[in-house]
């Protein structure tokens, strides 16, 4: 079902510049390396999933690029431009959109306002300026147009309450939200963890749409079978640092397992390094 | 459940349509009442009016409904703020105490130490202010619960009430400015008073600002999940301080209505009003949980207990069955409310 669409891909251009490019990230614990001199470069219109075992440094690789931690070495770059993020709000105005583990949506408020939470607009005029109003229309509107624009169907209603919503379409609107506000970079932690297959292939679809839209998306995910299925490549995790960048046409499922716990190592000529 | 068992020869798909289209009644007015959160303390108000007119002889006459109204005021200006505090998961205890003091401050200034009426009243709401701005302050900086904070600050504003007035009650001139809002207007056989006015006009700004300003999504937003608000890029702690500070400003204008009230001030006054704001709030459909209310309804949940309680004098039922009947309306709307957020798509 979903194949045609992955074949018919020309696939990321890797001439361009990259989106997102990171060079010696170091954090430390205490005594405790969380990151050992990591490099990870991101194309834009491309799927780099991050996999690793339970310690490896996912996730504080992925909160070093999204402005949740500081890095104590490295450097970092936004389409060209080096750049040091002291917050998330600062990541976000950069262009790189987090969607975290936890469903990060108010599940009280409606679709439309959980897209624009934080970035509400205002009305035209004396309404906006002196009263401080909302204009709620256009925000539905741009709303239900960008839904729409991902082709997401499941999502009928803009006007509905969050909590009315199956765990797959939350993690839709969540995920939706990073594509809304011309971002460059897509970071999704873990977005398919407490989905069912159906919802997992919905946002694994919505994943693709980012791709195409010309997005740089970094997958975090422990689950194989929707990392082969998804990524352009594999930027695999092992100790803090990066144990190999393998492709899902390169190497296998048991290879890519066999990295990510030492058994098996790649010689760089034989990486999908870009 | 055996592997063997014959599959249905209905695809899952076309079950799941069958489902979702099939609402019982109950899940239907679960539906309304969640779209709703004001529906059901409307409901409740209007059929107790008409209950009470059928039962309570007078209870419809003008005289009756405008006395209602009248005392309605303090305690509703009391549960704006409160309602604001409340959706954002918090409860604030203190706050009948924060406008005695406030008020106690606007009077003894006034008569003691003779400051003009305005300026006065405007130190008394700067005072109803910090109240609200140390409570918050509290909540957000030292991140100590709400519930335990207000306990607090409960006992510190009823002692320093207490040793400010030195436990006496004090009087106004009935001409005073600050007394203003006990006057009454007429229309008619109806009577209002200027307080009632300034209660109606802080719903209106409240409401206004809850429902079309982004400050008023926030506000909801992070009572209903802090942290996803957090993530999203609110700054949840500057939305809670905001919360209490708007409820100083409550406390600054009920302090006002209740000079009105007493004629001066009553260091002895606030006690009920703690609670009366909490059970105004519960009953007008407010979730102690947060997120989700109006604070309309709060003004709804101020009057029923108001009907409830002169409805239940002027048939000459035992005054302590207007307690017992409160009670009830509580536990009512809380359960109510379990019920509603219970609701499925």
């Amino acid at each position: 079902m979903t194949e045609t669409a992955t074949s018919e891909r020309t696939g990321p251009d890797y001439e361009q510049q990259p989106i997102l490019e990171a060079e010696g990230m170091v954090k430390l614990f205490g005594r405790v390396v969380g990151l050992r001199g990591v490099d990870l470069r991101l194309f834009p219109g491309e799927v780099l999933a991050v996999i690793g075992d339970n310690g490896a440094g996912k996730s504080t690789l992925i909160k070093c690029l999204s402005g949740a931690m500081i890095p104590d070495r490295g450097t970092l770059k936004v389409a060209g431009q080096q750049v040091a993020f002291k917050s998330t709000a600062e990541a976000r105005v950069a262009g790189i959109e987090t969607v975290y583990q936890t469903l990060a949506v108010a599940p009280a408020l409606d679709i439309a306002s959980n897209l624009y939470l934080a970035r509400e607009i205002r009305r035209p005029g004396f309404a906006g300026s002196v009263l401080r109003m909302l204009d709620t229309k256009a925000m539905r509107d741009h709303a239900s147009e960008h839904i729409k624009s991902l082709g997401i169907s499941t999502l009928q209603n803009i006007n509905q309450s969050v909590e009315t919503l199956s765990g797959g379409q939350r993690q839709i609107v969540a995920v939706a939200r990073t594509g809304a506000f011309g971002s460059k970079v897509a970071i999704l932690d873990e977005p398919t963890a407490a989905l069912g297959v159906r919802e997992t292939a919905q946002v694994l679809r919505l994943v693709r749409d980012l791709r195409e839209q010309g997005l740089g998306v970094i997958l975090i995910s422990h689950n194989m079978p929707n990392v082969f299925e998804t990524a352009d490549r594999i930027h695999v995790q092992r100790l803090g640092g990066r144990a190999a960048v393998i492709s899902p046409q390169s190497h296998s499922m048991q290879d890519a397992v066999a990295i990510m716990t030492g058994a098996m190592t790649v010689p760089e000529n034989e990486q999908s390094l870009r | 459940m055996s592997d063997n068992e014959p599959q249905t020869a209905e695809a899952p798909a076309s079950a799941e349509d069958l489902l979702s289209t099939r609402h019982t009644p109950a899940q239907r007015i679960q539906h309304i009442l969640h779209g709703n959160p004001a529906l059901s303390p409307l409901i409740v108000l209007v059929v107790a009016v008409i209950v009470f007119g059928i039962f309570a002889d007078n209870f419809l006459r003008p005289q009756a409904l405008s006395l209602l109204v009248q005392q309605v005021a303090v305690v509703g200006a009391l549960a704006v703020g409160q309602t604001v505090i409340i959706l954002t998961a918090g409860i604030d205890l203190s706050i009948g105490m924060a406008m005695v003091l406030s008020s106690l401050v606007m009077v003894k200034l006034n008569s003691d130490h003779g400051v003009p009426g305005l300026i006065a009243l405007l130190i008394g709401v700067v005072v109803g202010l910090l109240t609200g701005l140390l409570n918050g302050a509290l909540v957000t900086r030292l991140n100590l619960p709400p519930f335990i904070v207000t306990l607090g600050t409960f006992s510190i504003f009823t002692a320093v009430s207490l040793l400010y007035a030195n436990g006496q009650t004090i009087a106004l001139d009935p001409d005073a400015l600050l007394v203003w809002t006990g006057k009454t207007i007429s229309i008619g056989s109806v009577s209002i008073t200027w307080g009632v006015i300034l209660m109606l006009l802080l719903y209106l700004v409240v409401g206004f600002a809850l429902r079309n300003t982004a400050w008023g999504r926030h506000l909801y937003a992070t009572g209903d999940d802090r942290e996803a608000s957090q993530l999203a890029g609110i700054s949840t702690d500057r939305v809670l301080l905001s919360a209490y500070v708007v409820a100083g400003a409550a406390v600054g204008v009920a302090a006002w209505i209740v000079c009105g009230r007493v004629g001066g001030a009553d260091p002895n006054a606030g006690l009920n009003y703690n609670l009366q704001s909490i059970t105004a709030v519960v009953i007008g459909g407010t979730s102690l949980f947060g997120g989700r209310g109006l604070v309309i309804g709060s003004l709804i949940g101020a009057l029923i207990v108001q009907v409830f309680n002169s409805g239940l004098a002027l048939a000459g039922v035992d005054p302590n069955y207007q307690v017992l009947a409160t009670g009830i309306l509580v536990i009512l709307a809380v359960s109510v409310d379990q019920w509603i957020r219970r609701v499925k798509a």
